[in-house]
């Protein structure tokens, strides 16, 4: 048994009884990584030197001073949020040689406030670009479950390294799924925040308008205390909400006696695999079982989520992709002959085809005679969708469905289709778009032995329900229970 | 018929600060223009008087008071850079 199949609570009373010591959980952590992440390829960058200093700081200071929420504890940072002296590198070649950042993010801050011990930078899709961790420009993380198929994205590496018992907890991002789908096809626990939840000061931004910041982890409390831990209001990001973070641990009483859900009939129709449904449902027949009751409603503009997400985040991701031009930080060319020659050749040397897709996308939206034609257009149906959402959560306490449609897919398999790729994340899409927040907790395995994810939406800042209604599945099941082999044939 | 014609696509990437091969260009063509098809399905809804959603929070502008606060100092700024001279960026000349 590994210390990470322990709970938080559990962790911290073995720390504070002196059972086990923050060395031991630290090295746990560099143990498991020298043994099996060289066929999971989760981490970038590691802090060995730094973490083992921090543990036996912690260790001498155990019961002699406040402790921290999160104290001793493992954890594993997507390589998109900024690590005052700790590499990052957004999985770029751009950034290949960004060893010292000389700040840390908002998230990070908190996360040494609360005594965490950050293990190392997890490994993702370029600039969080992508749904299968195959656009990382150093290597493809690969899913625990089996290793020939791919974990997700674009936090693949902080939902993998949780599965694979690498660390105790992660932070991953998510602009269109990026935790979610990740965390269903690694079977762990998710959570996009409310936009404006989490402080994204020290995020690398990629589309600022959905970007969040948030937790993966092995259990639904688990999760809720790493949120509590990160939100709250930041003067260093005008977007972040000034309101209040309530105790979301307090909500998870078991009960969703009387609980009303959605079920949307567009995320149960074609193109959602029949596996994906029938776990879906078995998890709803849960819900009655335990005094829940749900109904089908409607998302009307449901399918035109993908088009509206990849016009708006591409336009966003070309300006803030504007920032990286060789002269600040980076990689620069050799030997340009000219500014512009210089500002070109750096960028295209340091950038995927994916990002340059998706710079070219957004620069096309947003040039002068497409504007209103492509950007505005998106922006209008923006607002379509989320009055869907805001329609159906007048009347009903969460929205349920699958988070993806089907389980993981293999390395390879899609890789060189864009547009089946961008398709993965249509039951994803629409929540950011909106603005809500959603977990997504296992609740079934595919005939491969790969994990299934049910997806839980809620009402803006209303992360509480969403925990209580997933906690209380968690509770009735014991999928979160399971543990991946690393199986695999893979070359 | 194609949304987005290859002298497009060079132009884009032109002022997106790419520099794209043949090669590439016939790649991007290919890939955007059915992107792009793709996207025209929102032509379907009609979007008469509906307001565009820049962002989901009902957020003014946000502002504080404009005072300067120490922040980065500028020999580490300057350790992150390709090059620098004289405490200051270094770049190609800019004039030809």
């Amino acid at each position: 048994m590994s210390l990470f199949d322990y709970t938080l609570k559990e962790l911290q009373e073995k720390l504070h009884n002196k059972e086990i010591s923050v060395t031991e959980l630290v090295e746990e952590s560099y143990q498991r990584i020298e043994a099996v992440d060289g066929k999971v390829k989760a981490f970038l960058t590691l802090n060995k030197e730094q973490a083992l200093k921090q543990a036996e700081e912690l260790d001498a200071a155990r019961g002699t001073e406040g402790t921290g929420a999160l104290f001793g504890l493992p954890i594993g940072v997507k390589d998109n949020i900024v690590t005052n002296g700790l590499r990052t590198t957004c999985a770029s070649q751009f950034l290949d040689n960004f060893i010292n950042p000389l700040y840390d993010a908002t998230v990070v801050e908190k996360l040494a406030d609360a005594k965490a011990v950050t293990i190392g930078k997890l490994n993702m899709d370029e600039f969080a670009m992508g749904s299968s961790n195959e656009n990382s420009s150093y290597y493809a993380t690969r899913n625990p479950w089996n290793t020939d198929y791919v974990p997700g994205g674009s936090s693949g590496g902080s939902a993998a390294a949780v599965a694979a018992g690498e660390v105790f907890f992660s932070l991953g991002s998510d602009t269109g799924g990026s935790i979610r789908q990740p965390a269903a096809f690694c079977g762990v626990v998710g959570l996009k925040p409310t936009y404006g939840r989490v402080s994204r000061f020290g995020l690398v931004a990629f589309a600022s308008s959905l970007d969040q910041i948030g937790p993966v982890t092995r259990t639904v409390e688990d999760n809720a205390y790493l949120l509590e831990a990160i939100s709250g209001h930041d003067k260093m990001d005008a977007t972040s909400a000034d309101v209040d973070v309530p105790n979301f641990t307090e909500a998870l009483t078991g009960d969703v006696k009387g609980l009303r859900i959605a079920v949307p009939k567009e995320y149960l129709s074609e193109g959602v695999s029949e596996e994906v449904k029938e776990a879906v449902m078995s998890a709803l027949r849960k819900y009655e079982e335990l005094g829940a009751t749900w109904e089908e409603v409607s998302l009307p503009h449901s399918k035109y989520a993908v088009a509206t997400y990849y016009l708006i985040a591409s336009s966003e991701a070309s300006a803030n992709l504007a920032r990286f031009d060789g002269v600040r930080y980076g990689v620069r060319t050799q030997n340009a002959e000219s500014m512009l020659d210089m500002f070109k050749r750096s960028r295209s040397e340091g950038f995927g085809d994916e990002v340059k897709r998706r710079i070219m996308l957004g620069t096309f939206a947003l040039s002068s005679g497409y504007y209103d034609a492509y950007y505005k257009k998106a922006q209008q149906v923006r607002t379509l969708i989320k009055n869907d959402f805001e329609k159906v959560l007048e009347d009903y306490d969460v929205i349920i469905g699958p988070t993806t449609p089907t389980p993981a897919f293999k390395v390879g398999e899609i890789v060189d289709d864009p547009l089946t790729m961008y398709a993965n994340d249509i039951l994803t899409i629409p929540v950011n778009l909106a603005g809500v927040p959603g977990i997504s907790v296992p609740c079934g395995f595919s005939s491969d032995g790969l994990p299934i994810g049910l997806q839980i939406i809620g009402k803006h800042f209303d992360e509480s329900t969403v925990y209580r209604t997933a906690h209380a599945f968690e509770q009735a099941t014991d999928f979160h229970k399971q543990r991946p082999s690393l199986g695999g044939a893979q070359s | 018929m194609s949304r987005i014609s290859k002298e497009e696509v060079k132009h884009v990437a032109n002022l997106a600060r790419l520099a794209i091969s043949e090669k590439e260009a016939d790649m991007f063509t290919k890939q955007l223009d059915d992107i792009i098809t793709y996207a025209e399905q929102l032509n379907e809804l009609d979007t008469t008087d509906v307001e565009p959603t820049t962002h989901v929070l009902d957020l003014k502008n946000v502002m504080r008071k404009d005072e300067p606060r120490k922040w980065l100092e500028k020999e580490d700024v300057l350790k992150n850079a390709p090059d620098h001279k004289d405490g200051q960026f270094k770049v190609p000349s800019i004039l030809e």
